[in-house]
């Protein structure tokens, strides 16, 4: 006897034309944004910048170094990386002893291990005793096609829960690149969300003094009609839609809030309660315990009420495929971000 | 080393010395892990006073050997040593487990002098001594890490993900303490995972291992000893076998004793039998 649930069912998952048919997205894939000059592995640059001038950083990893950028770092100093094989708990239990004899270690895995697999361990051995410890976690969100064993899609909701935890998802990469001194700088434990390969560069051409600030929301551009609070990719999608949207006559600033938390209410406050603006959010997770309901709450309970809408991953196990089709499909490409305003603009 | 100047009194006093203290914590809270404090008191004994380079008026000095409790239920064993080593002071006793206490029914590092780590979700401490060892290897600090754990923290996957590591990054300098008294919640470490014999599986890892009685004080001196001088960047792990509740006659013969149940006028009588066996 076979459950309902655990039956298979064969056919295609996707009714996708042949003609446009993709390649699933290898989880090595860049993340693709049309337009934009990329640069190579940031993260592990920075890192190695980093070290040079300070010399208790130390990496670690979890056999994926090359796909989290952290090779560059391990290439440029090898005495100062610790491959710490398959095996995520004491990748992160080694850290956190690490931290505790003064050293500043950068602990990188895949999002999903890190926030399912490893918990128990970031919580107790780093989080509860605050130590400086930076989780930089590969394929967040929806940024590989492997489907939900690669596809971490509930890190945020997962990580938002424990306390003395800053959460921050960088949208380009000079962001990822900037980050890297600020985390490294902040005295206790951060979980980054890291994009990784070739990373385009993105804020600066829409706001050319925009700097990555720990903790900060920064308007990267004004609008009348619509406020888009983005974090992640998703501030790179919202700026698209936007210049999009502009040729319809619709007027969307965007809002980017790379630090998840601690929140910067002050500032998203401040921009929510600018004049009858559309609310909309934007934000490369699930919509459950996301950036989403992170300001549904913060907006509520200081009786800011405006129209207001998410984008977000739906709450389910997504598909397998390639990620433009994907991104599509689950209303995180650009074109589904101008329908999806459109509409709720003439609502 | 800081501690011959402990020498004046012998180890087998001092181990009864921290058997009394932890029944009087006890008898305090009127409960506690008071079975697993007196069979490890020996072990305690033997490394307070004798195998750890430490300084009790610092608790927190860099050379320091680094003594991690990953049982943060034994909490009340630890508390008793370093009140025994002057780390703690002895009139905090009776607050054990009380509101605004020091110390906690569960060992947390943020509480106590002298507790290294938060502990108690088991199968935490070797992994973060790991990398403790390895930090201390980065600043040729000579000092040892000291991970003191229990037989059911043996069943946890993380207890040989850190086992592999040690051996893979040569820690030397990572002591692991095994108090293998075969009880865990539901009833014997060996009924549950722990059916293999545990030295085998450790020399197979490519650990230095040793098996001793841990409640024989010259043997587990002598196994500290070999695990210190031991040459070469194996890490090392001693099993002790210990008996629950050591000390105190009626309370070993009790069953199933991983919370071993002590009524009300029974901690007077536990004292009396203990003190009826007090050492030179």
């Amino acid at each position: 006897m076979t459950h309902d649930s655990m039956r298979r069912k064969y056919e295609p998952r996707q009714a996708v034309p042949k003609s446009e048919r993709q390649a699933t997205s290898a989880m090595i894939a860049s993340l693709a944004a049309e337009g934009y000059d990329t640069v190579a592995a940031p993260f592990g640059h920075a890192l190695v910048d980093l070290a040079k001038r300070d010399e208790r950083i130390v990496g670690l990893s979890a056999d994926l170094s090359k796909y989290t950028d952290l090779h560059v770092f391990a290439n440029a100093m090898p005495d100062r990386f610790y491959q710490m094989g398959m095996a995520e708990q004491v990748l992160m239990s080694a850290a956190s002893g690490l931290a505790r004899e003064g050293f500043i270690p950068f602990a990188t895995t895949y999002a999903v291990f890190a926030a399912r697999r490893a918990y128990d361990f970031i919580a107790m051995a780093i989080a509860e005793e605050n130590l400086a410890v930076k989780i930089v976690c590969a394929l967040p969100g929806l940024t590989t096609g492997y489907g939900p064993s690669h596809q971490a899609t509930e890190d945020i909701a997962i990580f938002r829960g424990l306390p003395n935890l800053t959460i921050v998802d960088p949208c380009d990469a000079d962001d990822v690149a900037d980050m890297v001194p600020e985390i490294a700088a902040h005295p206790g434990p951060v979980y980054a969300r890291l994009l990784r390969g070739k990373v385009p560069s993105v804020l600066r051409r829409h706001k050319p003094d925009y700097r990555f600030q720990l903790g900060k929301a920064q308007t990267i551009r004004e609008g009348r009609d619509v406020l888009v609070i983005s974090t992640g990719f998703m501030t790179m999608r919202a700026l698209d839609a936007a210049v999009q949207l502009e040729k319809d006559g619709v007027d969307v600033g965007v809002l980017h809030v790379p630090t998840i938390k601690p929140l910067d209410r002050d500032t998203i406050l401040a921009e929510a309660r600018k004049g009858g603006r559309l609310v909309v959010t934007a934000e490369n997770h699930s919509v459950v315990g996301g950036l989403g309901e992170a300001v549904a709450s913060l907006l509520m309970t200081n009786g800011v009420t405006p129209q207001f809408r998410m984008i977000g991953l739906p709450d389910a196990f997504l598909e397998a495929g390639a990620l433009p089709t994907l991104h599509h499909m689950y209303g995180l490409s650009v074109d589904r971000v101008v329908e999806s305003i459109k509409g709720w603009v003439g609502e | 080393m800081d501690n011959r100047r402990f020498d004046n009194m012998s180890l087998e006093r001092r181990a009864w010395n921290i058997r009394r203290k932890a029944l009087r914590m006890g008898e305090v809270q009127g409960q506690g892990y008071i079975g697993q404090a007196l069979g490890i008191a020996d072990v305690l004994a033997a490394s307070f006073f004798h195998a750890l380079n430490h300084r009790p008026d610092d608790p927190e000095w860099e050379g320091r050997d680094r003594f991690l409790l990953s049982i943060g239920h034994y909490a009340i064993a630890l508390y008793a040593a370093l009140i025994e080593a002057g780390i703690l002071p002895e009139d905090e006793l009776e607050t054990y487990g009380m509101d605004d206490s020091r110390m906690p029914m569960s060992g947390m590092a943020s509480y106590t002098p002298g507790m290294e780590i938060t502990g108690g979700s088991l199968g935490h401490g070797l992994g973060i001594a790991v990398g403790m060892a390895m930090g201390l290897k980065r600043k040729d600090n000579p000092a040892f890490v000291y991970n003191l754990m229990s037989d059911g923290e043996l069943g946890e996957g993380s207890t040989w993900e850190a086992a592999m590591s040690a051996v893979q990054h040569g820690l030397g300098n990572l002591i692991c303490l095994v108090d293998f008294n075969d009880q865990q919640a539901d009833g014997k470490a060996t009924e549950a995972l722990a059916r293999v014999p545990e030295e085998g599986k450790w020399a197979a890892f490519g650990w230095h291992t040793q098996r001793v009685d841990g409640n024989d004080m010259a043997a587990v001196v002598a196994a500290l000893d070999a695990a210190r001088a031991e040459p070469g960047d194996r890490p090392r792990v001693i099993i002790f076998d210990t008996l629950m509740c050591k000390g105190v006659d009626f309370l070993e013969a009790r069953e199933s004793a991983h919370f071993v149940r002590v009524d009300p006028d029974e901690w007077a009588r536990a004292l009396e039998t203990l003190d009826a066996g007090m050492p030179e």
